[in-house]
């Protein structure tokens, strides 16, 4: 087991160096940093001008020495302007040349600078992505447990009425997608024109001081398009389970039908959507960048957006490395998991 | 003129649609009457879920494509209007002239345009791009998965890796790194959509050359044949303005007769880009699966070709699965198209497709609701009746 993880991180490394050498790339192309020079300079520089600006911040040399200075392999690049100004890739504002470290990546521990936020790029990351994981932890709170009882309802008695509509909500809700479930609650809960103003359609307060009226719209769209593909994969199973020979035995037996699915049926049929529902998560994160634009929340997503917006190269490549962890720690949660829980993988 | 009543706009919206009816009509008649002789797709008509679905789909499929034969709008998707800002629906045009539909059936959106035809436009935008870009991911993950499941080792290794890279980007992310102006401005689509359009070519090429092998005389011609078409059409899409056509010296620039815009080269590029990963990793676990059987060994004794076993034994054999998982992914592309939209990537910002439709009409949500709501509604039919048609597909071929 040991090794098998040790092996997994190994692939997790591996795979997190090559997605941001490719972020490292697609944004190094020169038409964005082109358009780096442009935003960050003024809209009508020239062409040269654009030049020396890209020369003078270290943007034109070749694009594994400015990978490696990300990863703080290299050191940083530094300039002194003709008129005597110190500049580089390490150079903070309020902090001197000689203070200055050679080294800056992330081996140093330094996610770099932002250029669209003016601030550094870890302290915006964590003060979004606290946001988003307050978010999320609702979601699951939401999510979880109704998918689970919708899809276990459903399983229960296959072919029934109550699996027929219980399905169909599933289905309905797979194939709802986060911008348009959004779209239609704000335009039922939230609009002056149907009258139900039950919920605030912005969620730009719940990030102070979060209430039911503000934060349960945002939560419940991201639950919902989530929720039908758990239920169905727990109603698959749960039908699998029903039909094996253990619970007709229980049954033969003269166990009450809810001791058969609460004792018997239930521990086994929630093995395949633990895997599921850890597999969710990088699709919340889909979700996240969707419903926080729609309701003008500013976490992890915003962040997302604003930095491709505005081809803010360091703070992308934190975003991305962020979210490939993100992916690949619940792909090997759902992992070890599945070994811990099923005993047949577990004892063998 | 009076503005429409609700009973009256309903009636009018059913009329415009009535060639749609028609053909759903037809098609439903003809495929009932000889649904036992129609294999899998016959059976379709046996399970209502599936026949809810089919319907689904084909009344966007007949509003996309009657819709681009100017038989349902009323109005032009990119014409303003004056005095028509967010009109409610079934507002009389102001000063209508003769011959012009006097209605705005379902309103006009922020820029005075017609929010009805703009949706017919719309599903023509899907119905043409999505079941295109997942054909391309299945041929894609197909020409890849089959050798790695088939083989194993270290190709299997190699192309799993490479596509669980892929399939650890967030896909919003990669959006927003691949469809962007500066994006197209450096070629690097026009270079993805040469890799990736190759596929379908060398999938056909030893599709066929797999199975006629045998017989040189029939299968030469048919090869030159195929592949010569399949190249001109590969030569075209990928070339823009007779570019690529023109850098091979001897070709005429006649050879590249349609151009696609850069805008949506991409689009369909990166969602090809997504989709195949997942396509990859379905075939690759279908083939290891079957590549155990009896008639996959007895295919090995007789001495067929490894292509031949992968394309004729081990593919045909794992077609159920991979209809049903077709029609799920379409359903998905379109969830994907839409995303692109809502964030405004790839397509013209006044483009009618029902992502950026939705996009525009959120932002005066709370006052306005007619322009978000149909684009929204449509996208959300069209997804359900996908996945309603894949279940059925599933429970019937379940049956054999």
């Amino acid at each position: 087991m040991g090794l098998f993880i040790l092996r997994r991180f190994g692939v997790m490394l591996l795979t997190a160096l090559c997605l941001t050498f490719i972020v490292f790339f697609l944004t190094n192309l020169y038409p964005n940093l082109e358009k780096l020079a442009k935003t960050q300079g003024n809209q009508r520089m020239s062409d040269e001008q654009v030049q020396t600006w890209l020369d003078n911040r270290g943007y034109s040399e070749p694009l594994l020495t400015k990978y490696g200075r990300w990863l703080g392999v290299v050191p940083g690049f530094t300039k002194t302007l003709n008129d005597g100004q110190f500049v580089g890739s390490c150079v903070r504002p309020g902090v001197t040349q000689e203070e200055t470290p050679r080294f800056c990546g992330i081996a140093q521990g330094d996610w770099g600078y932002s250029t669209r936020f003016k601030a550094d790029v870890d302290e915006i990351i964590w003060k979004r992505l606290g946001n988003t994981l307050y978010l999320m932890m609702w979601v699951m709170i939401l999510m979880v447990p109704s998918a689970l009882l919708v899809g276990v309802l459903a399983g229960m008695r296959e072919g029934s009425r109550t699996d027929r509509s219980l399905s169909t909500f599933s289905i309905l809700s797979t194939a709802t997608p986060e911008y348009v479930s959004g779209v239609i609650f704000i335009a039922v809960f939230t609009s002056s024109t149907v009258g139900l103003k039950w919920f605030k359609g912005t969620a730009t307060q719940a990030m102070e001081e979060p209430t039911f009226e503000n934060f349960f719209l945002p939560v419940l769209t991201i639950a919902l398009y989530g929720m039908g593909y758990i239920a169905r994969m727990t109603r698959a199973s749960m039908t699998e389970v029903m039909t094996a020979q253990y619970i007709r035995t229980a049954r033969l037996k003269g166990v009450s039908f809810p001791n058969i699915v609460i004792k018997h049926a239930l521990r086994n049929a929630l093995i395949a959507p633990f895997t599921v529902i850890m597999l969710q998560f990088p699709w919340l994160l889909n979700g996240v960048v969707i419903v926080e634009s729609l309701f003008n929340y500013k976490g992890f997503g915003w962040v997302l957006v604003e930095a491709a917006g505005n081809n803010d190269i360091q703070l992308l490549l934190a975003v991305s490395v962020v979210s490939v962890f993100v992916v690949l720690i619940t792909q090997l949660i759902s992992d070890i998991g599945y070994v811990y829980l099923n005993p047949r993988i577990r004892i063998s | 003129m009076e503005p429409l009543g609700t009973f009256e706009i309903i009636i009018r919206v059913l009329y415009q649609l009535s060639s749609v009816w028609i053909a759903l009509l037809l098609l439903f008649a003809l495929s009932i009457a000889f649904k036992r002789r129609l294999g899998l797709y016959g059976k379709l008509f046996d399970s209502p879920i599936g026949m809810i679905g089919f319907g689904l789909v084909m009344f966007w499929v007949f509003v996309g494509i009657f819709g681009a034969m100017d038989l349902i709008i009323t109005h032009d998707p990119l014409s303003q209007v004056s005095g028509m800002k967010n009109k409610l629906p079934g507002t009389p045009l102001a000063g209508a002239e003769q011959g012009e539909y006097a209605w705005y059936l379902l309103g006009g959106d922020n820029l005075a345009r017609d929010v009805f035809s703009r949706v017919i436009k719309g599903a023509w935008i899907v119905v043409q791009i999505a079941p295109l870009a997942t054909l391309f991911a299945f041929m894609v993950g197909i020409t890849l998965g089959l050798p790695a499941g088939y083989y194993g080792g270290r190709l299997d290794t190699f192309l799993s890796f490479l596509a669980n890279l892929i399939l650890a980007f967030p896909v919003i992310l990669l959006f927003y790194l691949l469809v962007t102006p500066e994006i197209v401005a450096t070629g690097l689509p026009t270079m993805m959509a040469i890799v990736l359009f190759m596929f379908p070519i060398i999938f056909l090429g030893v599709l066929l050359n797999s199975r006629y092998r045998t017989q040189p005389a029939f299968r030469t011609p048919l090869l030159i044949g195929v592949l010569g078409f399949a190249l001109w059409l590969y030569l075209a899409l990928i070339s823009e303005g007779g570019y690529l056509v023109r850098s091979i010296p001897g070709l005429p620039s006649v050879l590249d007769p349609f151009d696609i815009p850069g805008g949506i080269l991409v689009v369909f590029v990166s969602v090809v880009f997504v989709n195949s990963p997942t396509v990859f990793r379905i075939v690759r676990g279908l083939a290891m699966d079957i590549k155990t059987r009896d008639y996959v060994a007895a295919a090995q004794t007789r001495g067929e070709g490894p292509w031949y076993i992968m394309l004729w034994e081990i593919l045909p054999n794992a077609r159920g699965p991979l209809i049903v998982d077709f029609c799920l992914r379409i359903g998905y592309t379109t969830i994907l198209l839409g995303t692109l939209g809502f964030f405004g990537l790839g397509l013209p910002p006044e483009s009618p497709d029902w992502g950026s439709t939705i996009n525009e009409g959120r932002k005066l949500l709370s006052i306005y609701l007619h322009p978000a709501l149909p684009p929204a509604l449509a996208l959300l039919s069209l997804v359900l009746g996908l996945n309603l048609l894949a279940d059925g597909l599933r429970e019937e071929s379940l049956k054999d």
